[in-house]
């Protein structure tokens, strides 16, 4: 439920979804949660769909926001959002967090297609995003930071994003930007004065067996197979249409 | 569930005459010399020379490129898998002399690959007439320089000319042509190694390469005596 | 892993191992990489002196404190195939992951040459085609009688030591600059070893999901396009 702590909002959304029986999936848990509006959507095939509304002005600092989604075993489930979150500073300068968990077991499907999140100047924003996959679960994750909205210079923000298949680990990678992270985030090891900067994950049990191949997607995006039964498109490109357009690319091609 | 590493072979430490599972390993020959000397061509000679004989493969040290390996290939002297590159980040005898670990990975990556194997030739990349090979990597060098280089090399001595087992004199068709006196070249190699061997090749005849391989024969004798 | 190192009287307490591990000319292949600065430099990023401190403090910062914890750990006796595992898990890029084995295996070569101990024979036997380098490092550590800060220090600074001499070579850089970009680096250089250090501590007990994972995009997607390059100076 939501909370009104002293320097901001707690909210934690939930989503659960299960095999409705027929073929497709139903969400005996839908649970808004202050700025975290859930609706269900029309979703395709097995698909359930979950649009994520309302977040657009969120979260600002001093927030604690919190996603929870799980698709147990066989079920299949997209979540989307209908608009960019915008990390946005708030009162006393105090960082916000939001922490998406998502699990899925076996044979489950998990689309998470979330839109682009904007660092506003002034914003400082620690996200995290932990996924729990078994080991016959299917995953497709994107995720897009822009940093700064138009002409404007970024805030701070962290992501990391944590990735487990059967137990191990599989993905973990933090990225830190703007003006309260560690120096030369902006220069040539990291962003090389990019603005925008994403990453698609595709886990699919066949991998295992027929990994593909590295692939360049373009001077600033490239394809590598993980360790494990898994592909990453990593991106940076000078704005967010660019971004998306390699990641749709790649989308096209794994989703 | 780790699609990147296998399961099949053990490191040795060092450069032991054996290998980790107990059988002796490859005799390694290196050949080193100056850019431009004939070291690529005469791997490939000793190649079509020995390969019947002997189970052999290449490793190449090349300064920016795979271009030595490639020349390898493309002239078919070995199948692709007996030959392997070593990347040495714009320091050839850095990879052959102060930090031989590519090398001796990819020595051991070749025997395991194709062995057992009865030689490994290991080319240094075009350097100056300092680049020797450490005896951690090979059991004996070659040393390769042409007359047309000028015929003042031997005289002027340096690690490669004077220690290596065995200094190869190429291109001596090229001799009257570029004004180099083979007798002067033989007198100063002497005065400067002694007792060690120098062979004069012409690799344009197809016997060319012969005084070199029937040093490496004589080598591989001993190695396997 | 035992508490006292076969090498040292008490772990933690050496220095002048330090010096030999972290030694430019320690036989173990570093002189080969460029660490993405022949990429960087192929695409116009870096250009001078001032380039190269901004690469070196982002890779410091990124997968600078990414290895030298995972060293850390391993210096402290996190289990090694744990960290392998981590490791591989934070390093997308199968070209990286390739350089970071290679250059274990290189690594375990000359640290088993210079302090043979069990725990190197055991990680050699486990991953003979090497282990992640930094996980390496931090065994090796251990063995030479070195700590977490010490094995924290020696991966923080290749991280940056490397890419500077690798630009030197690539750009004709004055070597007097080079060295003063890395001088001027080593107050960040220690922060990121205490904090590489501190959450190396951490991990026997709280897992590898204690560690860093900090990471550099344009590293990862100018490894893979490097590796495929027909004419480079440096493997990686």
């Amino acid at each position: 439920m939501t909370a009104l702590a002293p320097e901001g909002v707690a909210a934690t959304a939930r989503i659960t979804a299960v095999p409705d029986g027929l073929g497709g999936t139903r969400l005996p848990v839908l649970e808004s949660d202050g700025p975290l509006a859930l609706r269900r959507t029309r979703g395709a095939g097995a698909y359930a769909r979950v649009t994520v509304v309302g977040a657009m002005s969120a979260p600002l600092g001093g927030d604690r926001l919190a996603i929870e989604a799980g698709v147990r075993d066989g079920a299949a489930l997209t979540v989307d959002s209908a608009a960019a979150t915008v990390a946005l500073p708030g009162r006393g300068g105090r960082p916000a967090r939001y922490d998406v968990r998502l699990t899925a077991g076996a044979g489950a499907c998990l689309r998470w297609l979330p839109e682009a999140l904007i660092s506003a100047r002034g914003s400082d924003l620690r996200m995290t995003t932990r996924v729990e996959l078994a080991a016959r679960a299917r995953l497709v994750l994107r995720e897009e930071q822009i940093l700064g909205r138009y002409g404007e210079e970024t805030g701070t923000l962290t992501t990391r994003l944590t990735v487990h298949r059967a137990g191990r680990p599989l993905l973990d990678q933090e990225l830190a930007y703007g003006p309260g992270a560690p120096g030369g985030w902006d220069g040539a090891a990291v962003l090389g004065g990019n603005r925008a900067v994403g990453q698609l994950l595709v886990v699919r049990p066949e991998f295992e067996r027929s990994p593909p191949e590295a692939a360049l997607l373009g001077d600033n995006a490239v394809l590598t197979p993980l360790a494990g039964p898994a592909v990453l498109v990593t991106a940076v490109a000078a704005d967010a249409l660019r971004l998306r357009r390699v990641l749709d690319r790649a989308l096209r091609t794994f989703g | 569930m780790h699609l990147d590493h296998s399961h099949d072979t053990t490191t040795v430490v060092s450069a032991d005459a054996a290998r980790s599972d107990g059988t002796r390993r490859a005799l390694r020959i290196g050949l080193g010399g100056p850019v431009g000397s004939g070291k690529t061509a005469t791997v490939a000679a000793l190649c079509r020379a020995l390969r019947d004989t002997y189970s052999i493969a290449v490793v190449t040290n090349d300064i920016y490129t795979r271009e030595d390996a490639e020349f390898l290939l493309r002239n078919a002297v070995l199948p692709p898998e007996r030959i392997q590159a070593v990347e040495t980040g714009a320091c050839p005898h850095t990879a052959i002399r102060d930090d031989i670990s590519a090398n001796l990975e990819a020595v051991e990556d070749l025997e395991d690959a194709v062995g057992p194997l009865d030689l490994i030739l290991v080319e240094s990349g075009g350097d100056n007439l300092t680049a020797t090979f450490s005896k951690g990597l090979v059991d004996a060098q070659v040393f390769v320089i042409d007359v047309a280089g000028g015929d003042d090399i031997p005289r002027k001595g340096g690690p490669g000319v004077t220690t290596a087992d065995l200094l190869v004199v190429n291109k001596t068709d090229l001799a009257p042509y570029v004004g180099s006196d083979l007798g002067r070249m033989a007198h100063d190699a002497r005065t400067q190694r002694g007792e060690l061997p120098v062979a004069f090749t012409s690799l344009t005849s197809g016997e060319g390469v012969k005084p070199v391989a029937d040093w490496v024969r004589g080598q591989l004798a001993a190695w396997s005596a | 892993m035992d508490t006292t190192s076969p090498h040292g009287a008490s772990p933690g307490a050496a220095r002048a191992a330090l010096l030999v591990l972290a030694d430019g000319r320690f036989p173990a292949g570093g002189h080969a990489h460029s660490g993405g600065a022949e990429a960087a430099v192929k695409a116009g990023r870096i250009r001078d002196a001032t380039d190269l401190a901004t690469f070196c403090r982002g890779r410091l910062h990124t997968t600078g404190l990414t290895s030298a914890a995972l060293a850390a750990a391993a210096a402290v006796g996190a289990d090694p195939l744990v960290l392998d595992e981590a490791a591989d898990a934070r390093t997308p890029s199968p070209a990286l992951r390739t350089t970071a084995r290679k250059l274990g295996r290189q690594l375990m070569r000359a640290a088993r040459a210079a302090w043979p101990c069990d725990a190197l024979d055991a990680l050699a036997a486990a991953r003979p085609r090497g282990a992640h380098q930094p996980v390496v490092l931090g065994v090796t550590a251990h063995a030479a009688g070195l700590g977490p800060e010490d094995a924290a220090h020696c991966v923080a600074y290749e991280s940056v030591g490397g890419p500077a001499t690798a630009v030197v070579r690539l750009l004709g850089l004055d070597p007097f600059e080079a060295t003063a970009v890395l001088a001027r680096l080593a107050p960040e250089l220690d922060q990121v070893a205490r904090r590489a250090a501190e959450a190396g501590r951490r991990a026997p007990a709280e897992g590898p999901g204690a560690l860093p994972a900090a990471s550099a995009p344009l590293l990862d997607i100018t490894a893979q396009a490097h590796a495929a390059w027909p004419v480079r100076l440096f493997a990686s």
